[in-house]
């Protein structure tokens, strides 16, 4: 059985300008001890996604669709039910280290909490537990400075304190949500290498969430490229790089800065990421699209096998060749 | 720790002195004296009074006399209207009365109000928030000079539940009314304080982390939330306590309490300067004390602040 299924899954946001569909019907599956990435740029509604199937929504996002886990619906589940579900089966580490940990509290405290409340572990054998877990993501001195507050921690320290605690319980899942955007590159360089070794180690599939292709390069095995709050393409990573077959995929690689050719300018996407409250009534992407003609502005791609692969799926009307 | 409350008391003791130079020099230029009257005295009466009292003093003397009455004997002058009895007799019989309903509002307007932000904004956007927030305007916009006749009105005229004034040693039925008219409009202020920066740590990062973290909702809100929510709150209340406690000159009048507010109002219609001094320097030194308190609990719930 897949571990987590995903189907049709859609956020909404109720605003005072209307309703605005971040997450646009998107279906995956994660087995255990897999990693899948998760790409787009900046307001794709990849978090959103994730946001959706933990219920971690604001108050006015609503979330259809369905996730089980283990074969258990766990979307919009009561409270009370999904905390049980929470750290103990998934975890989530957040993009900003700086504020995601709670800088009136003592790391020990926000660590031990953990344990306390989903093991029932006394305080002191919570903070020893703590320790040990501290020391697997190879803070130095971790027992000294398990009782240091947040601020008294680098960033890549305070990323490494979120993925200790977000493993205490051993959840199935990890969900890393751009865990090293707001970090040095040579800091997040050592932060994929942690989360790699620790999948090794305790066999947690992950969720990656990334905009950083490189970060998915490295460590995914299969990737989801969104834009708009829909899946553009599905596939392998190591396929998807070699071979895509979507315009924005296209898009992003050929936007990546390459060392070893000569070249002037950066590639960029023409255009800017689209309104969420005024999307096309096709293809999200078709405004920034080359290849577009009239089908893409009015009718939406649907999720498809791409012809000739075998696991590779795509939403675009045009067909490889025209690609080309 | 140490090293900071020294700090503190040593800047004090220069701001406490600019305050009583400013004071004093304001209150020698007000036109008037504490004898002048609408029938005036005879020229020679005057001049003996004044001559008792020192006021005919030049004033860097009168100043010198005064302080050093202070820093010697701890004495804060006589008082010029009332004739029996020093400013120490006045503080002395009108603080403990302010302290007390002062002190019991302070507590009534931080819990009620407390608890009234934190219900608002946990139930953001829900009949609660309405209804907190309503009342809150009300009570803000509801001035004490208003809310406390009306409160006279029912509870003593209409209803003879509880004595229209006096202070009869502090006992509970003389305390009600005086404690909700002052209480009311600090409750309100504390309540949208406490509701609208609770609101804010509610959205922040690491609140996030919290309920993805899996723990019910009352220990984000008790243990997660709390703290960094009372921070805009705390430094409100330091010159709130101080307010509270020193009085009204409004709640003294009305309900006949007897407590500094009052005194304090009218030695400044009556020139009572000794009187009007020595309270200016009771109060100058609680608000500089109770912004130590402030500093102090500041740094007690942050820990990023170090004394």
């Amino acid at each position: 059985m897949t571990l987590l299924q995903v189907r049709d899954l859609t956020v909404n946001f109720d605003t005072a300008d209307g309703t605005v569909t971040a997450v646009d019907n998107i279906s995956f599956d994660l087995g255990r001890g897999e990693t899948l990435g998760v790409v787009g740029e900046s307001g794709s509604g990849k978090s959103q996604l994730v946001f959706g199937i933990t219920g971690l929504l604001a108050a006015n996002g609503r979330v259809t669709g369905s996730a089980r886990l283990e074969g258990q619906e766990i979307l919009n589940l009561p409270d009370h039910k999904m905390n049980r579900i929470r750290m103990e089966k998934i975890a989530m580490i957040f993009q900003d280290p700086m504020t995601s940990l709670n800088p009136y509290l003592r790391v020990s405290d926000q660590m031990a909490e953990v344990l306390q409340h989903h093991r029932g572990l006394s305080k002191r054998a919570a903070i020893t537990e703590s320790v040990r877990m501290l020391d697997a993501v190879r803070i130095p001195e971790a027992k000294a400075r398990v009782t240091m507050y947040p601020h008294e921690f680098s960033g890549g320290m305070r990323q490494r304190v979120m993925i200790a605690m977000s493993l205490l319980c051993q959840p199935d899942i990890l969900i890393a949500d751009e865990p090293t955007t707001a970090l040095d590159v040579t800091v997040q360089a050592q932060i994929m290498r942690l989360l790699a070794d620790l999948q090794a180690d305790f066999g947690m599939a992950i969720i990656l969430i990334t905009h950083d292709l490189g970060v998915v390069a490295g460590s995914c095995v299969d990737t989801l490229v969104m834009y708009g709050g829909q899946v553009m393409e599905k596939g392998t990573t190591e396929g998807l790089f070699a071979r895509p077959t979507h315009p924005y995929t296209m898009g992003l690689l050929k936007a990546v800065p390459r060392l070893d050719r000569e070249t002037a300018q950066l590639e960029t996407i023409p255009g800017n990421p689209p309104n969420m409250m005024d999307m096309p009534a096709g293809c999200p992407f078709v405004p920034r699209c080359e290849f577009a003609d009239e089908r893409c502005w009015n009718e939406r791609p649907e999720l498809k096998r791409a012809e000739g692969f075998k696991t590779r799926t795509r939403a675009c009307h045009r067909s490889l060749e025209e690609l080309a | 720790m140490f090293s900071f409350v020294a700090r503190r008391i040593a800047v004090a003791i220069p701001t406490l002195l600019v305050l009583l130079v400013i004071s004093f020099l304001l209150m020698q230029t007000a036109p008037g004296g504490p004898f002048t009257s609408e029938k005036p005295l005879p020229a020679q009466v005057l001049a003996n009074i004044e001559a008792k009292y020192g006021l005919n003093d030049p004033m860097w003397k009168q100043f010198t006399n005064y302080i050093t009455g202070i820093v010697t004997a701890f004495d804060f002058g006589p008082s010029y209207r009332y004739k029996d009895r020093t400013v120490n007799d006045i503080i002395a019989q009108g603080f403990p009365v302010t302290l007390t309903y002062g002190t019991i509002s302070f507590i009534v307007a931080v819990f009620v109000g407390g608890l009234l932000g934190i219900a608002a904004a946990i139930k953001h956007n829900s009949w609660l928030d309405y209804i907190a927030v309503g009342i809150t305007i009300g009570a803000q916009v509801l001035p004490n000079f208003v809310m406390a006749p009306i409160l006279l009105l029912i509870f003593t005229l209409w209803l003879g539940w509880l004595p229209g004034g006096g202070w009869n040693g502090g006992q509970w039925n003389y305390l009600i009314m005086p404690v909700i008219a002052l209480s009311t409009s600090y409750m309100a202020s504390i309540a949208r304080l406490t509701r609208s920066s609770m609101l804010e740590v509610l959205r922040s990062n690491f609140i996030r982390t919290a309920r993805a973290k899996g723990l019910p909702n009352r220990v984000i809100i008790w243990r997660h939330a709390l703290k960094p929510s009372i921070l805009p709150v705390v430094s409100y209340l330091g010159p709130a306590f101080v307010g509270m406690v020193t009085g009204s000159f409004i709640i003294d009048s009305i309900f006949s309490t007897g407590g500094i507010g009052f005194f304090y109002v009218n030695a400044a219609f009556n020139r009572d300067y000794a009187v009007m001094m020595g309270l200016t320097i009771l109060l100058g030194t609680m608000t500089i004390a109770f912004n130590m308190v402030v500093d102090i609990l500041y740094a007690w719930i942050d820990p990023k602040i170090r004394l």
